[in-house]
C-alpha cells in the first residue's frame, strides 16, 4: 500500500466534502480507505474506481468493457482478408 | 452469459489469453512471410512491465516479437542531487515525507548518507506516506512542525499535490519538492535521440493516461509512423495490446489504439489537468542517468511560491551525472538498450534488499520486478545462475 505507482480498482462507499477536498471512502478488496476524489466524473457509492496514489482517479466504465470483443473481431476479419 | 460472468470470462478465463496468444501466433507469422522478422514491441511502464514478467508473457511471444521494458518507472530517474537535499533536510528540523518507493532510493555517488532510509536510521526525521492526504493530517495534527513532501512521479502522482493546492487545502507547515516528469518528452527523445531501440510499437501507460488522455500519444503514429495501444494491466489487457501492434503493422497503417477505453477516455481526467496546469509549469529537466529532456519537468508556478521547498530553501536544480554507480547499467536498462540480466551488478551486488542503482528500488524498476518475479523465460534464456548468486 506504500507504493505510489499502483492503479488498482476499488469500490465507492461514499464522497463526502472534508477540509477543502472531495475525500470518497472506497474499499480496495475489504480494505477501507479515504482517497481524494480526483475523478473528472460524478462518483457515487456502488461505482469502481481507479485508485493511485491514495486518489481515485477514474471511474471505471463498465459499458466499455468489453471493448476487447470488438478489437478481436476486427483482427479476425484482418487475418481472413489477408 | 451476463455482464459479470463475461467479464469474469475475459480476465480470468484462460480461453481469451489463449485466443489471443494464437492470434498474435497468426499474425507474426503473416508479418514473417512478407519479411518482417524483427518486431520490438516497447512496454512504457513499469507496471505493464511486472505484469509481462510475473506472468511469463514474454515465454509466449512467437521468435519475432520483442518486448522491450521502457522508461515507466519515475523512481529510475529521479536525480540523486534530490535525494541529497531531502537527506541534508531530515537533518536541519524538517520531517521528510514522501512515497515508499522513494524510501531507498540512492543520492548521488558522492553523498555519504546513501538515501532517505538511512538518513531515518541516523537519526534523520524521515516517514513513509501513502498519500498526500495521509501528509495533510499529519501536518494538521502537528502545527509547530514543518514538513517537507518529497513528490516524485510522472503524470498520475502530481494531481495528488496539485489538487489539494488548487482547492486551497493544504496547511502552511507543509512544503512539497516536486520531481515530477512528463512522460509523453521521453517518448519523443527516445524516438528522436535512440533511434538504436528501433520501434514498432509502444504500450503506452495505462494510469499516466487516465490523467493525461489516450490522444497524449497521437504523436506517435503521426510523427513516428508507430502504431501506440493504451493497454489495461491484466494479462489479457497486455498480450492485447502485442495484437493490436501486430496487426496495424499487417495492414500497414499506424495507429493510436485505446484498448483501456473502460478507464481512459481520450480527453483525459479534466479536472485533474485543469489542477496541474494551474499548478505545474513546464520546463527543461534532467532524467537520471540519461539527460536534460525538454520541457519534461514540473515545477511550481509564482503562485504557489510559499509551498515550493525549491524556492523557499533554495535547493537549485542542476544536470548532476554523479548519479550513476560504477557498472550500473539502469540508464540503459530504462531506454530499452539493455537487459537487467546484462548488467554485471544485477542479483550480485545489487540486490532490493540493497540496491544500488535506481532500478533496483522502485516497484516499477525492471531490475526489481525481473529480481522479484524471476521470469519463465526471456528473450535471452535466463541463466538461472544468477539467482543463484544471491
Amino acid at each position: 500500500m506504500m507504493y505510489m505507482c499502483l492503479g488498482v480498482p476499488a469500490r465507492v462507499l461514499n464522497v463526502e466534502s472534508k477540509g477543502g477536498l472531495s475525500i470518497a471512502k472506497v474499499s480496495i478488496g475489504g480494505i477501507v480507505k479515504e482517497v481524494i476524489n480526483a475523478s473528472s466524473e460524478p462518483i457515487a457509492p456502488g461505482d469502481y474506481v481507479i485508485v493511485h496514489a491514495g486518489m481515485a482517479i477514474s471511474k471505471i466504465d463498465e459499458g466499455e468493457v468489453e471493448a476487447i470483443f470488438k478489437i478481436w473481431g476486427e483482427v479476425e476479419k484482418v487475418i481472413e482478408s489477408s | 452469459m451476463d455482464l459479470a460472468a463475461r467479464v469474469k470470462e475475459i480476465y480470468e478465463g484462460y480461453n481469451s489469453s489463449i485466443r489471443v496468444v494464437e492470434f498474435i501466433n497468426k499474425v507474426s507469422k503473416r508479418l514473417s512471410e512478407r519479411g518482417i522478422k524483427a518486431i520490438n514491441i516497447m512496454d512504457f511502464c513499469g507496471t505493464h512491465e511486472w505484469t509481462i514478467v510475473h506472468y511469463g508473457l514474454r515465454s509466449l511471444m512467437p521468435k519475432e516479437v520483442s518486448l522491450v521494458a521502457g522508461p515507466g518507472c519515475p523512481i529510475c530517474i529521479t536525480p540523486g542531487l534530490y535525494v541529497d537535499y531531502m537527506v541534508k533536510l531530515s537533518f536541519e528540523g524538517f520531517k521528510i515525507l514522501t512515497y515508499g518507493d522513494a524510501y531507498k532510493l540512492p543520492g548521488t555517488t558522492n553523498s555519504r548518507v546513501k538515501s532517505l532510509y538511512q538518513a531515518k536510521a541516523l537519526g534523520g526525521e524521515v516517514e513513509v506516506v501513502y498519500s498526500f492526504i495521509d501528509v495533510i493530517r499529519i501536518a494538521r495534527e502537528n502545527s509547530l512542525k514543518n514538513y517537507v513532501f518529497f513528490s516524485v512521479g510522472f503524470e498520475t502522482t502530481m494531481p495528488a499535490v496539485a489538487i489539494p493546492l488548487y482547492s486551497n487545502a493544504v496547511p502552511r507547515n507543509i512544503m512539497v519538492f516536486t520531481a515530477h516528469r512528463y512522460t509523453p518528452p521521453v517518448m519523443k527523445y527516445l524516438f528522436d535521440e535512440v533511434r538504436e531501440v528501433n520501434l514498432s510499437g509502444v504500450i503506452a501507460p495505462g494510469h499516466v493516461s487516465t490523467i493525461i488522455g489516450s490522444s497524449a500519444w497521437s504523436f506517435i503514429p503521426r510523427d513516428y509512423k508507430v502504431t501506440a495501444v493504451v493497454a489495461g494491466f491484466e494479462p489479457v489487457d497486455v498480450l492485447a495490446a502485442v495484437l493490436i501492434v501486430l496487426k496495424q503493422l499487417l495492414v500497414n497503417r499506424p495507429a493510436l489504439v485505446n484498448e483501456y477505453a473502460r478507464v481512459v477516455k481520450p480527453e483525459g481526467n479534466t479536472y485533474a489537468l485543469r489542477a496541474m496546469n494551474e499548478v505545474f509549469e513546464r520546463v527543461d529537466s534532467y532524467w537520471r542517468g540519461i539527460g536534460v529532456i525538454k520541457e519534461s519537468g514540473a515545477v511550481f508556478k509564482d503562485k504557489y511560491r510559499e509551498y515550493d521547498a525549491a524556492s523557499q530553501l533554495g535547493l537549485k536544480d542542476s544536470a548532476v551525472v554523479e548519479d550513476v554507480a560504477p557498472g550500473c547499467r539502469c540508464s540503459e536498462v530504462v531506454l530499452g538498450l539493455s537487459k537487467p540480466t546484462d548488467c554485471p551488478l544485477f542479483m550480485a551486488a545489487c540486490t532490493p534488499e540493497n540496491p544500488v542503482g535506481p532500478c533496483m528500488v522502485g516497484s516499477e524498476g525492471t531490475c526489481r520486478i525481473w529480481a522479484e518475479n524471476p521470469p519463465l523465460l526471456t528473450d535471452v534464456e535466463l541463466d538461472h545462475s544468477i539467482l543463484r548468486k544471491r
